[in-house]
């Protein structure tokens, strides 16, 4: 599969572009609104947690330290869901392609991982640029922060691939990924802090996968603090699971998909 | 070492009662079959040499689209298995598809990427792309603003960018101007001439003609016929007819058209029948053979002799052929009210091949502007296929002797005399 999609790199890295400039291109600002948009969200919860609410996160006593924890949970996460959602209605919105045009039908997924990545990358350097700015930049634990994107995108793609390729044959998949999606967000900590739950919460929100990796970014951008590497063993067995799966779904239904779109 | 071979190949469509059926075979493993198998294309075994033309001829629904789908890679086969060797580019339906919000330049050259062309070729090929569509500046414009045609011009030029080893073309082109199906015939039988294999399916018999030498007919997905395509086309107009004549209504309706009737009523049309020579229903006819259109019409009111009238129109709704009883100095004598009368037209059809529809009428004297008792719009239609005579191109068969002799002996001649 791989040696296929290498053959077919310049069509995925020339869609990824013009994806890239097609979603950007045609507005004043142009990729600046991919940072508007979750600046925003921060800047509501900042405010309305931070300082209206007064909700402080351990270890960093004022409104700015609650928002750079916002800031690592919900960046990330939105990189996390780009992969999700896009992948859930690739195949449907390529239907003209796949059905006329032979390619290795994984180039789409792979488009798709592509150009979250790159947005990534773009929101991620400005919010170091802010950090910097701020006084508050984390150090070279910041290199740390790559893994654990990595170790994320692999399980939001195996999942979205999975999710992907179903949803042509079941259209609900995509409304269920919607609600299911809202539901994680909130069972994560990503708003408030881990510690803030009763004990027998924490319990249960631990085994969320998400969890671990977004208290990762977390303890990064707050403190500087390096992961402990070890504890992310489930996350990994959990994403090569996905990725697994995401390729078994792939090759028992790739071939239907034409029939079906 | 054949191009294309393709041994027993089969394509099954999965019919499901209910759509959560599929997810009882899916949990199951397969051990549970919920679904009915449709196949659309069943034993199908060929083999195409190297540079050779075949076309792919059979009635819609026939598996044609299926079998060049499953060629090119974009469905897999249910069974069987086949072999394409070299560089395929195909026209499948309409237009690139690649993105309708990609410019024209975009589109090509991602569908060059996905033609196989490497960097540098492909390259070199956009701008002769951008010549041979006539696109210009609609090049910088989203495929979406393109009309049906200016998308075929562009399909076709990215996949004849470069000659392909195999070049599939389904009926795409038939969508496109006079002027660019004749410059795309050109290019195709260019790169038959420097050796790529072509496969080509249609419905324009004299299009096979013109570029096969080998043609196969399919019918429900089955190969019914493989051979010249004179024979096979013999084959298939035989089968045409019978089946037309089985199902002419159902034809009409699934032609898409919907029979438009209008009129008083004072006189009414009972019924419209074609027939040949031997005054036997026939919806398929050679060029230059006689067809003749029967009308049976009923008065309801005692009137003088009415006017019965047909149209023949092209498939682009062109008005052929038209003439009626006053035209043609024929009367009835008075009818009283219930009488029925039959009125036969014997025309002889020097068309051009195609499909046609008669629309028949009753009025008074010379047109219907004056009184329209009944007008019936495409009451039936039928097929002109090409006869025994020698070939020809265009709408009408215009009878014609050639003559060939020397200029300069004739000059001769004439100073001789």
């Amino acid at each position: 599969m791989l040696r296929n999609l290498w053959r077919y790199r310049s069509f995925i890295l020339g869609m990824a572009r013009r994806e890239f400039r097609a979603r950007y291109l045609g507005s004043v600002l142009g990729s600046a609104w991919a940072v508007v948009h979750p600046l925003t969200l921060v800047l509501v919860y900042t405010v309305i947690f931070g300082h209206l609410m007064r909700a402080r996160v351990p270890g960093a006593p004022d409104a700015v330290g609650y928002g750079i924890f916002l800031c690592a949970g919900i960046f990330t996460w939105g990189a996390f869901t780009e992969i999700l959602t896009r992948s859930v209605t690739v195949f449907l919105e390529n239907g003209n392609l796949i059905k006329k045009m032979s390619f290795p039908r994984a180039s789409l997924p792979t488009i798709v991982l592509l150009s979250a990545l790159v947005n990534f990358a773009i929101v991620f350097g400005i919010l170091l640029a802010i950090l910097l700015a701020l006084g508050r930049f984390p150090g070279w634990a910041v290199l740390a922060v790559v893994p654990l994107v990595l170790l994320q995108q692999a399980l939001a793609l195996g999942l979205g691939t999975t999710l992907g390729v179903v949803n042509v044959f079941f259209r609900d998949v995509g409304h269920l990924l919607a609600i299911a999606l809202q539901l994680w967000f909130w069972f994560t900590p990503i708003v408030y802090p881990l510690t803030v739950l009763g004990e027998r919460t924490q319990a249960l929100v631990r085994w969320n996968p998400m969890t671990n990796v977004v208290v990762g970014y977390q303890e990064i951008l707050l403190h500087g603090r390096w992961p402990e590497w070890s504890a992310y063993l489930p996350q990994i067995a959990l994403a090569a699971g996905a990725l697994l799966l995401g390729r078994a779904t792939f090759r028992r239904l790739s071939g239907e998909l034409a029939d079906h779109l | 070492m054949p191009r294309i071979v393709a041994r027993s190949l089969g394509k099954k469509y999965k019919r499901y009662r209910h759509p959560l059926a599929r997810l009882v075979e899916w949990a199951s493993g397969d051990r549970i079959v919920c679904h009915e198998a449709e196949w659309a294309l069943r034993g199908v075994s060929f083999e195409v040499g190297d540079g050779e033309s075949l076309g792919i001829i059979g009635m819609n629904g026939a598996g044609k689209s299926t079998l060049l789908r499953v060629l090119t890679g974009t469905t897999l086969p249910s069974e069987g298995s086949f072999e394409v060797r070299g560089r395929v580019a195909a026209l499948l339906e309409l237009g690139l598809g690649v993105h309708p919000e990609f410019t024209g330049w975009q589109n090509a050259t991602l569908a060059g990427q996905l033609l196989g062309l490497d960097d540098e070729t492909l390259a070199a090929a956009l701008p002769w792309v951008q010549e041979f569509s006539e696109l210009g500046d609609h090049m910088d414009q989203p495929v979406r603003t393109y009309s049906t045609g200016m998308q075929v011009r562009l399909a076709f030029s990215v996949a004849t960018a470069v000659r392909p080893d195999v070049l599939i073309v389904d009926e795409a082109l038939s969508v496109g101007d006079a002027y660019f199906q004749h410059k795309s015939m050109s290019r195709i039988r260019a790169f038959q001439e420097q050796g790529t294999t072509l496969l080509f399916v249609t419905h324009d018999p004299a299009a096979v003609k013109a570029l096969c030498r080998r043609a196969i007919l399919l019918d429900r997905g089955t190969l019914l016929r493989d051979g010249p395509p004179d024979a096979v086309f013999d084959y298939y107009n035989a089968m045409i007819a019978r089946k037309e004549d089985e199902a002419e209504i159902e034809q009409v309706e699934s032609e898409g058209r919907i029979a438009t009737r209008s009129g008083s009523r004072e006189a009414e049309i009972v019924a419209v029948e074609l027939l040949d020579d031997a005054r036997v229903p026939r919806r398929s006819f050679a060029v230059g053979e006689t067809a003749a259109i029967r009308v049976r019409l009923r008065t309801n009111r005692d009137m003088p002799s009415p006017t019965v009238g047909f149209l023949i129109r092209d498939r682009l709704g062109n008005d052929v052929f038209g003439s009626n009883s006053f035209y043609l100095g024929v009367a009835h004598e008075p009818c009283t009210a219930g009488d029925e009368v039959c009125a036969t037209f014997d025309v002889v059809l020097h068309v051009g091949c195609g499909s046609y529809s008669v629309t028949v009428a009753l009025h008074t004297e010379r047109a219907h502007v004056d009184a329209s008792f009944d007008w019936w719009d495409r009451a039936l239609l039928f097929q002109v296929v090409p006869g025994r005579g020698p070939g020809f191109t265009g709408v009408a068969a215009l009878p014609v002797r050639a003559t060939l002799s020397r200029p300069a002996r004739d000059a001769r001649d004439g100073t001789a005399g």
